[in-house]
């Protein structure tokens, strides 16, 4: 059972957290000005780094906020955890 | 007769235990393990192997044993127990196992629980690495925690006489072990197992408090506990296995790892047999020859595989009169259900035991299970730990380690360290104990197996494989030891291989020819020892499961019969049948009720959400299909929510409470998951809006009151309120009173009916439920549950999300285009929309069906196809059958269905194959009753 580093609360057991996939992907400014591929790039591609990786994840059973987190998908380590809004660290694996 | 030494071991030979094995009664005493009685009994004989039915018996004294399975009949049947850690206990009654044990038909009535721990240091065994890694950390001031598997510490001093300081072994435990227990902030526990490690110094344990007690066991106390202990440095102190040499008919009983049978000498005052053969490749089975000799164990023969005999211990041999014979090999044995003689070359050894020591496999599982990589020994023979983890060392032999002073030189160093990486300093060094111990010497010779018949030279004794049987995987091309696990079974019974996992790889490097250091050990999982489900569940079990979510209008429901339905957490009335009905006749009632008169449901399941903030009709005008924003406040609209795929994912209906309130209902099941929905977009695209959104479902009561006569029955209970269809009109909401308590009526209808949703704090729900059904006696009203509402609104083509819909169908397939926004320039799934998938002909689209035999009821989930006839298979699906049920109203059965190009489709005849027959059905719109809406008004 992992300890995630919530920004708000601190480190708590992973079962209280939900998984959010990949961060920084932002809801398209003009979805109707994008062409079929571009929309489709969107809604069903994601990144699948062997590596450090950021992602969301949610606090659902603690204070249910939403954050970032960089994660090694090697090792499940968290290399850093920062909130929305906040600009992704610069982390080494 | 007996094979009790006259004094010695840590029994209480004053107490005499009756227990009962195979049907024969026995006696043995306090301290006694079920295994240790038996052979005091002179019983070998456990149980006979699972595949080949050949007679077992004890192998080892602890927890890796691999062959004395039994089941324990009395106080609880349990089964798979090895004799080895099943405690003695008063009236005990087992018997021995062919592999496979038998679970209980009774529940089981023992309490389980689970403990959470945290601490600066976990040390895992109590064996001198463990107790002085435990006491340095203490010492230096860190929350120490201690577990150990057996119900004494000590370790493998248990199975020895020896002298620390001077002084009984055992003293010296019972001063560290007493210094511990008086230290504040440290916790002992006693058999415990720490069966699983894990990330971030996660480390869950397992205790039996209460199994030693037997029938005494008090009820009250949890007979298992789970410790999660979370720590932030941990010593592994978990020892070494004796591992054994395969050789053939290896197997019998009577043939023994040799400081096995020195454990049960020493710590039980057993003898293993009266002639015994010793084979070995190091030194330490020497001093369980020689202790056994000085006991009246007449020890025939060692053998000792290593080209030269130690000196020093082959003179202490002579001097006692034992024969050591090196460079020779133990070849094969006799006997039937005992071992009855060895063979050594072509020389037979008439014996009742023969002890056997291939070496030391350090424990190295839960140090795998964290994650640390193992090197192999090759002077040892075994995969020892590899690098030290940043929060996890390793101490004695564990390390492969065999001298004592230097097992207990590591324990102080990793006790030290540990407690400094927790932010301790340690102070003065524990001294360590002087030992005397002389059969440590690491010059071994590395063994696996010697060449024989491989049909009986057995490599795992409990999966009955053979070398034979590794041989056949290598020969047929297999290379990893992970593959060759898999296809010869060996590790994966009840001890994990704990003796012949690496004689297995020992075997498979040889046949292939490659060098040990290059495989790759098998990958350590938990549990290291077997666990209950019963212990993992804990007290979870039974009704506290699940937290089960009632109504606080269910005690009406269940003093009326209600069957219920689950719906999530939720217990739901499904009907409420009278004398004599069943399900249809109920229902068939419940719905005529309703649209010829008046009935009501229970409806307080439904999510509700309230949305405020001056940004809330923005917000909703993005989630929902249709626009939100425009709705006046006293006014109720029926919105459809998608995901960015388009695909609908909830349906409800939005009531606008004030110019910056609403409030939203969601589908039963989706509450929760639709109160997600809203916060991830808010808190991670749309952090600059002003909305906030809090769960209200528990604090309404929610009363749907349902029919013609509902208006009738509403101004009966509602004085203050204008019920006429002009002061009140459809998809709008008033507050008002109702039977006395302040309540909010919508106007809204899930059946087509004219029908009013009465809304009252939770706290009022069964008052004004009651009062509802008193007001409504005059015109016959009935309680209704989720099966009727299901086939009214079925009858009117209303979907239910979840039922009508997987996550691949969008509102356009519903034939709900009116609920998509043409004007809102954008809202979650819009764009999808347009993509060319969406708009194919031929997707599946909501139709209803009616089986040309108005008697024939469609199985739900029946595929539909387009001939009369099924052609040769694949046959192309059409759809399947979503919802069908009989109507009263319609009288006849019907049902909704997801069809390729459905709305194209109306008046066309279709078949749904159910079980031989092929049903024809024609298609046809979804609406089915009141296609008009003529009934709305009432
Ligand atoms: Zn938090």
């Amino acid at each position: 059972m992992q300890l995630i580093p919530c920004p708000w609360c601190g480190p708590r057991e992973e079962a209280e957290f939900h998984y959010g996939g990949q961060a920084h992907v932002a809801y398209p400014e003009d979805p109707s000005a994008l062409s079929d591929e571009e929309w489709a790039q969107y809604v069903f591609f994601r990144e699948n780094p062997s590596g450090p990786f950021a992602e969301r994840w949610s606090h659902s059973a603690g204070c249910r906020r939403w954050f970032n987190a960089v994660r090694d998908t090697r090792t499940h380590d968290l290399l850093a955890v920062y909130r929305v809004g906040e600009p992704m660290p610069e982390v080494t694996a | 007769m007996t094979h009790r030494t006259p004094t010695g071991g840590s029994i209480d030979r004053n107490t005499l235990l009756r227990f009962t094995f195979n049907g024969t009664e026995y006696t043995g005493h306090p301290g006694d393990t079920l295994a240790s009685a038996l052979l005091a009994n002179g019983v070998h004989s456990i149980g006979t192997s699972v595949k080949l039915g050949r007679p077992r018996g004890v192998v080892a004294a602890g927890s890796e044993d691999p062959t004395s399975l039994v089941q324990v009949e009395a106080p609880f049947s349990e089964p798979m127990l090895l004799a080895t850690t099943v405690e003695l206990y008063d009236g005990l009654v087992a018997r021995g196992l062919s592999g496979q044990g038998r679970l209980s038909a009774e529940p089981d009535p023992a309490r389980y629980d689970a403990k959470h721990e945290h601490c600066d240091v976990l040390v895992v065994g109590a064996g001198p690495a463990g107790l002085v890694a435990a006491l340095t950390a203490a010492r230096a001031g860190a929350r120490v925690v201690l577990v150990d598997e057996q119900n004494q510490a000590g370790g493998a001093l248990l199975g020895v006489d020896e002298y620390l300081d001077d002084r009984p072994s055992a003293e010296w435990v019972a001063d560290v072990v007493a210094e511990l227990k008086s230290t504040p902030g440290v916790l002992v526990l006693e058999r415990t197992t720490a069966f699983g490690m894990y990330q971030d110094g996660f480390v869950l344990a397992l205790q039996k408090r209460t199994d030693h007690l037997g029938f005494a066991a008090p009820a009250a106390v949890a007979r298992h506990r789970v410790w999660r202990i979370r720590t932030r440095q941990t010593v592994l102190a978990t020892g070494a296995h004796e591992r054994p040499v395969v050789f053939a008919d290896n197997d019998r009983p009577g043939i023994m790892l040799a400081s096995s049978a020195r454990t049960f000498l020493h710590r039980y005052g057993v003898l293993p047999g009266s002639r015994a053969v010793v084979f070995t490749t190091n030194d330490s089975a020497y001093c369980a020859a020689i202790d056994l000799a000085e006991s009246g164990v007449d020890i025939a023969l060692i053998v000792d595989a290593r080209a030269e005999a130690p000196a020093r211990l082959s003179t202490e041999c002579a001097a006692r009169g034992i024969e050591v014979r090196a460079g020779q090999f133990v070849t094969g044995t006799e006997g039937s259900s005992r071992v009855e003689a060895v063979l050594v070359g072509d020389q037979r050894i008439a014996c009742d035991t023969l002890l056997v020591s291939g070496g030391w496999n350090p424990v190295v599982s839960l140090f795998s299970q964290a994650r640390g990589a193992l090197r192999y020994d090759s002077e040892l023979g075994a995969f020892v730990p590899g690098e030290e983890l940043p929060t996890v060392r390793v101490a004695g032999s564990a390390t492969g380690e065999l001298d004592l002073t230097a097992c207990t030189r590591q324990g102080r160093d990793a006790g030290a360290g540990a407690a400094r990486a927790a932010g301790f300093t340690p102070g003065g060094q524990v001294p360590l104990p002087a030992s005397d111990s002389r059969c440590t010497a690491r010059s071994g010779l590395v063994l696996w197996r010697v060449p024989g018949s491989d049909d009986t030279s057995f490599v795992d004794l409990q999966r009955d494989s053979t070398v034979a049987d590794v041989l056949r995987a290598t020969g047929a091309g297999l290379r990893s030891l992970e593959h060759i696990k898999r296809y010869t079974t060996i590790g994966t019974a009840h001890d994990q291989g704990k003796t012949s996992g690496m004689i297995a790889a020992g075997i498979v490097a040889e046949a292939l020819g490659v060098e040990l250091g290059e495989q790759r050990p098998t990958t350590f999982r938990p549990p290291y020892t077997s666990v209950s489900f019963a212990a993992l569940a804990g007290r979870d079990r039974g009704e506290l499961h699940d937290p089960v979510r009632v109504t606080s209008i269910h005690p009406w429901h269940v003093e009326h019969g209600a069957l219920f339905e689950n719906v999530g957490q939720w217990k739901r009335p499904w009907y409420y049948p009278q004398p004599g009905e069943d399900l249809h006749t109920a229902v068939l009632r419940e719905c005529r009720a309703t649209r010829e008169s008046v009935g009501l449901m229970d409806g307080s399941t439904l999510g509700k959400i309230d949305v405020q903030g001056q940004d809330a009709g923005k917000f909703l005008d993005m989630l929902y299909t249709n626009l939100m924003s425009t709705l006046k406040v006293g006014k109720i609209r029926y919105g459809v929510m998608c995901g960015v795929d388009g695909m609908v994912i909830d349906d409800g209906t939005v009531i606008r409470v004030g110019e910056e309130r609403y409030l939203v209902t969601t589908t039963t099941g989706n509450a929760a998951k639709i109160l997600d929905w809203m916060e991830e977009w808010l808190q991670t695209e749309w952090p600059h809006l002003d909305v906030h959104c809090t769960s209200v479902t528990e604090h309404w009561a929610t009363i749907p009151l349902v029919g013609p006569r509902s208006r009738d029955v509403l101004a009966a209970v509602a004085p203050d309120l204008d019920v006429s269809n002009e002061a009140f009109e459809f998809m709008t909401w008033h507050d008002t009173t109702v039977a006395g308590v302040p309540a909010r009526v919508c106007r809204i209808s899930f059946s087509g009916e004219l029908a009013y949703e009465i809304n009252v704090t939770g706290w009022h729900g069964l008052t004004v439920w009651k009062a509802l059904m008193e007001a409504g006696k005059p015109y016959g009203i009935t309680p209704y549950g989720t099966e009727t509402m299901h086939v009214l609104r079925a009858e009117k083509g209303y979907p239910i999300i979840g039922q009508e819909t997987d996550a691949t169908v969008t509102p356009q397939d519903l034939g709900m285009s009116w609920a998509v926004s043409k004007k809102k320039p954008d809202f979650i799934g819009k764009r999808s929309f347009a993509r060319a998938e969406n708009n194919r002909s031929d997707r599946k689209q909501l139709v209803g069906l009616l089986p040309v035999d108005p008697a024939v009821l469609l199985p739900e989930g029946s595929q539909i196809v387009e001939t009369d006839r099924l052609p040769e298979p694949p046959v192309r699906m059409l759809g399947h059958v979503t919802s069908s049920y009989p109507s009263a109203a319609l009288g006849r059965t019907f049902a909704l269905a997801l069809v390729r190009s459905g709305h194209d489709r109306i008046g066309e005849t279709l078949y749904v194959p159910v079980e031989d027959a092929l049903v024809p059905v024609t298609v046809t719109e979804s609406v089915l009753y009141d296609k008009e809406g003529a009934r709305r008004d009432g």
